[in-house]
C-alpha cells in the first residue's frame, strides 16, 4: 500500500487500538471504527493483524487475544500494550494551543470547563505541554455573549446591521447558523431572508437585534462558508481598483487582500491592484488616506474622488452653507 | 508498508516493553519474528542491520521512547528496551464536558499538519478511556489558522534554539535577514507574532509571522539561551497597549440619510437646518479626520479646529495628488 508515512500511521493506529478496545469491552466494531475514523473493513484487518502479534514465545497465552463475537469485540489479553502511547510534541502543541484559543474566545460560556480540560491535558503531556504559545483574542465579550445566547435560543432574529461596503444601516430578518471567530473577530453566519443568501455578519456591526417568535429555519441551500482563507475572498466579478502608493501606505497590501503588487520604475512607488466589494467603500477609504496614495483606475473612481474632494473642500471655503 | 513489516514492528514494541533488561540487536533478532537471518553471512547480516535501523527510526518517529543501554558493565554491545512509564500516556480523567471541549478544540485547526496532530492526539485520549461527544458545540467556534513559520518557531522556542529568517516589512524594499532567540509565539487580534531577543539589535523584538519569507532555519544548539522568567510576551507586541480613551468631542453636520458609519458612533444627534448635528467622541484627531474625509461633501466639520484643519489638509492633498492623473 504505501509510503513510509502510511506505515507509521498504521503502526500508531494499531498500538492505540488495543488500549482503546481494552477500555470498552464488547464494543461494536462499527462503533469503534466510526470513533477512530477508519472504515469497518480496515478495523477488521487491523484486528486480524493484532491477533498474530504478542509476547516472545508467540504461543497461546502470549499473543494478543480477543473475542470477536459477530459484531462485538473484547480484548482478553493485551500483551502489555495496555496504555496508549504518550502524546508527541506536535499532538500536545495542537491540542494545548487549540484549547488556549478556545479558552480565550469570548462568549463560549464555558471558560472554566475549557481551563480544567486544558490543565488536565497539560498535566498528561508533561514537559511537552509547556508550549511557548500564548493567545489573547479581544472582542466585545458582552455583546458576543448576548448574540450567542440568542442564537442558541433557536429563533429567527431581526437585526439592525451596519454594512460597511455600502455605508448603510438596515434591518433584516435572519436565520442564524453559527457564531465564529476568524482572525480575532466575531461573526454570525446566517441565512439572510432579504438577500436570500448566506451572509457573514460581523458581531460588532450588529447594532441591535430582537428574537422573533418564529423558529430559525435556514433552508437547505444555506451552507457554511469555508473561512480558512479569511472571510472576505474577492471574486473576479468585483470591481478592480488600481492604486499607486508610496512607502508609508504599503501597509494597505498587508491589511487588505490585493490582487497584484508591482514595483514601477526606480522610484519608491508600488502599483497595487485590489478587488473591492463596492466602489463607494473604496472611495471612503481612499479619500481619507495619507498623501501618498493615488487612484489610477477605474476612471469612474478617479472622477468620484476628484469630485467629492472638491465638493467637500467647497464646504469650508464658504462659511455659511 | 507490508503487513509483515507492521507485524514485526508491533512485535518489536511488545518485546521491548516486556523486557527489563536491555536486549541487543542479536537477541532481538533471535526473538522477534521477521528478523531471522544468518549472522555469519556478511550480506545477510548487513541487510538485517539496515532493516533494524529503519525500524528503530520508525519507532522514534512515532514517539516511542526507545532507551539504549547495556545490560551489564561487561557488555560491549548496546541494547534496547522501552520503559512502560515513559511509553504510556499518564492517567487522564476528563469529565464529559471537559472531554467535549477537547473534542471541539481538536477540530479547530485549519492547518492540515496541526489538524492531523490534533486528531491523533484525540485518538490517544480516547484509547485512554476518554469518551468524546463528536456532536458537542460550544456556541462560538474559533477558526484557527497559522502561518507556515508557526511550527518551526514554536519548536525552536521550546528547544531554546536560535533561529534565522528572512523578514519583509512593507516600508522597506527588500527582506532582511534577522537572527532571533525566540522566547515564544503569541496570537493577538487574530495575528501571530514571535517575541524574543534580536541578536543583531541586542534588544527584545517582536516579528509578525506573516512577514517571514521562506524557511525559518535553526542556528546552533538547543538550550542556547534562557528566556526571561515570567516575561509578558504581549507587552512587546505593537499596539498591545490597547485603546486610548476617546476623550475628544468633535461636532460634524451630516447630510440627511448619509454617513451611516459616523452616526453609529455619535454620542448625540440633533436635527439642524442642513442635516443632523452629530457629536463624535475621538482619541486621535488625524484618524477621525481620515474617516470624515472619506465621506466627502456628506459631512462637514464644525470643530474643534484640530479636526477641521486635518480634514481640510487631507482633502487638499487628495486634490493635489490627483491633479493631472490620467486613468489607466
Amino acid at each position: 500500500m504505501t509510503g513510509p508515512k502510511h506505515s507509521v500511521d498504521r503502526l500508531g493506529r494499531l498500538l492505540n487500538l488495543v488500549p482503546y478496545l481494552l477500555a470498552r469491552p464488547g464494543i461494536l466494531v462499527s462503533e469503534a471504527a466510526a470513533d477512530l475514523g477508519v472504515s469497518e473493513k480496515q478495523l477488521r484487518e487491523d484486528l486480524e493483524l493484532l491477533w498474530v502479534c504478542g509476547l516472545p514465545g508467540y504461543g497461546p497465552g502470549d499473543l494478543i487475544d480477543m473475542a470477536l463475537d459477530g459484531d462485538h469485540v473484547t480484548i482478553s489479553h493485551d500483551a502489555g500494550i495496555d496504555r496508549p502511547l504518550r502524546l508527541t510534541q506536535d499532538e500536545a502543541l495542537a491540542l494545548v494551543v487549540a484549547l488556549r484559543m478556545l479558552a480565550e474566545t469570548p462568549g463560549t460560556g464555558s471558560r472554566d470547563v475549557i481551563e480544567r480540560a486544558l490543565a488536565k491535558i497539560e498535566n498528561a503531556a508533561g514537559d511537552l505541554a509547556s508550549a511557548p504559545v500564548a493567545v489573547r483574542l479581544p472582542a466585545n465579550a458582552e455583546k458576543l455573549d448576548r448574540v450567542r445566547a440568542a442564537v442558541e435560543g433557536g429563533h429567527a432574529l431581526e437585526i439592525t446591521y451596519y454594512t460597511a461596503a455600502r455605508d448603510e444601516t438596515s434591518t433584516r430578518v435572519i436565520d442564524p447558523m453559527r457564531v465564529l471567530m476568524v482572525d480575532g473577530r466575531a461573526y454570525l453566519e446566517a441565512w439572510c431572508r432579504r438577500a436570500e443568501a448566506t451572509r457573514m455578519f460581523r458581531v460588532d456591526r450588529i447594532d441591535a437585534f430582537t428574537e422573533l417568535d418564529e423558529l430559525s429555519a435556514a433552508p437547505s441551500e444555506a451552507v457554511p462558508q469555508d473561512v480558512s482563507d479569511g472571510v472576505f475572498r474577492p471574486t473576479p466579478d468585483l470591481p478592480l481598483v488600481t492604486l499607486r502608493i508610496g512607502r508609508h501606505s504599503r501597509w494597505l497590501t498587508e491589511y487588505y487582500p490585493v490582487e497584484e503588487v508591482r514595483r514601477e520604475g526606480p522610484g519608491e512607488e508600488w502599483v497595487v491592484t485590489m478587488r473591492v466589494a463596492d466602489l463607494g467603500w473604496a472611495q471612503r477609504l481612499l479619500l481619507g488616506l495619507g498623501p501618498d496614495v493615488t487612484v489610477v483606475g477605474p476612471p469612474e473612481l478617479l472622477d468620484r474622488i476628484r469630485a467629492h474632494a472638491a465638493a467637500a473642500l467647497d464646504q469650508y471655503a464658504s462659511p455659511a452653507r | 508498508m507490508s503487513r509483515t513489516r507492521t507485524e514485526r514492528l508491533v512485535n518489536l514494541v511488545i518485546c521491548l516493553l516486556s523486557t527489563r533488561r536491555f536486549l541487543t540487536a542479536a537477541q532481538i533478532a533471535a526473538t522477534v519474528p521477521g528478523y531471522e537471518h544468518d549472522p555469519d553471512d556478511p550480506r545477510d547480516h548487513e541487510a538485517f542491520q539496515r532493516k533494524f535501523e529503519r525500524d528503530k527510526a520508525e519507532l522514534r518517529d512515532l514517539g516511542v521512547p526507545l532507551e539504549t543501554g547495556t545490560a551489564s558493565i561487561f557488555d560491549q554491545e548496546p541494547g534496547y528496551r522501552i520503559a512502560h512509564r515513559e511509553y504510556a500516556l499518564p492517567d487522564i480523567i476528563l469529565e464529559p464536558d471537559e472531554a467535549a471541549a477537547v473534542g471541539i478544540a481538536a477540530r479547530l485547526w485549519q492547518h492540515a499538519g496541526l489538524a492531523a496532530a490534533a486528531s491523533s492526539g484525540l485518538a490517544k485520549l480516547r484509547a485512554a478511556g476518554v469518551e468524546v461527544d463528536p456532536q458537542a458545540t460550544l456556541g462560538v467556534e474559533p477558526v484557527v489558522t497559522v502561518d507556515p513559520a508557526f511550527g518551526p518557531l514554536t519548536t525552536a522556542a521550546r528547544d531554546r534554539r536560535a533561529v534565522t529568517f528572512s523578514y519583509r516589512v512593507p516600508e522597506v524594499d527588500d527582506p532582511a535577514t534577522r537572527r532571533l532567540e525566540p522566547w515564544g509565539v503569541v496570537c493577538w487580534r487574530g495575528r501571530w507574532y514571535v517575541v524574543g531577543h534580536d541578536r543583531d539589535r541586542s534588544a527584545t523584538r517582536c516579528f509578525r509571522l506573516s512577514r517571514i519569507v521562506g524557511n525559518v532555519r535553526t542556528v546552533g544548539r538547543s538550550g542556547a539561551f534562557a528566556p526571561p522568567v515570567n516575561a509578558d510576551l504581549f507587552s512587546h507586541v505593537a499596539g498591545w497597549d490597547g485603546q486610548t480613551p476617546r476623550n475628544g468631542r468633535a461636532t460634524v453636520v451630516a447630510r440627511p440619510g448619509k454617513a451611516a458609519g459616523l452616526r453609529r458612533w455619535a454620542v448625540e444627534t440633533l436635527p439642524s437646518p442642513d442635516g443632523d448635528r452629530l457629536t463624535l467622541p475621538y482619541a486621535d484627531a488625524e484618524r477621525l479626520a481620515a474617516t470624515i474625509a472619506g465621506y466627502g461633501p456628506d459631512v462637514r466639520v464644525e470643530g474643534p479646529p484640530e479636526v477641521r484643519d486635518a480634514v481640510i489638509q487631507i482633502l487638499k492633498e487628495v486634490m493635489a495628488r490627483h491633479d493631472g492623473v490620467v486613468a489607466a
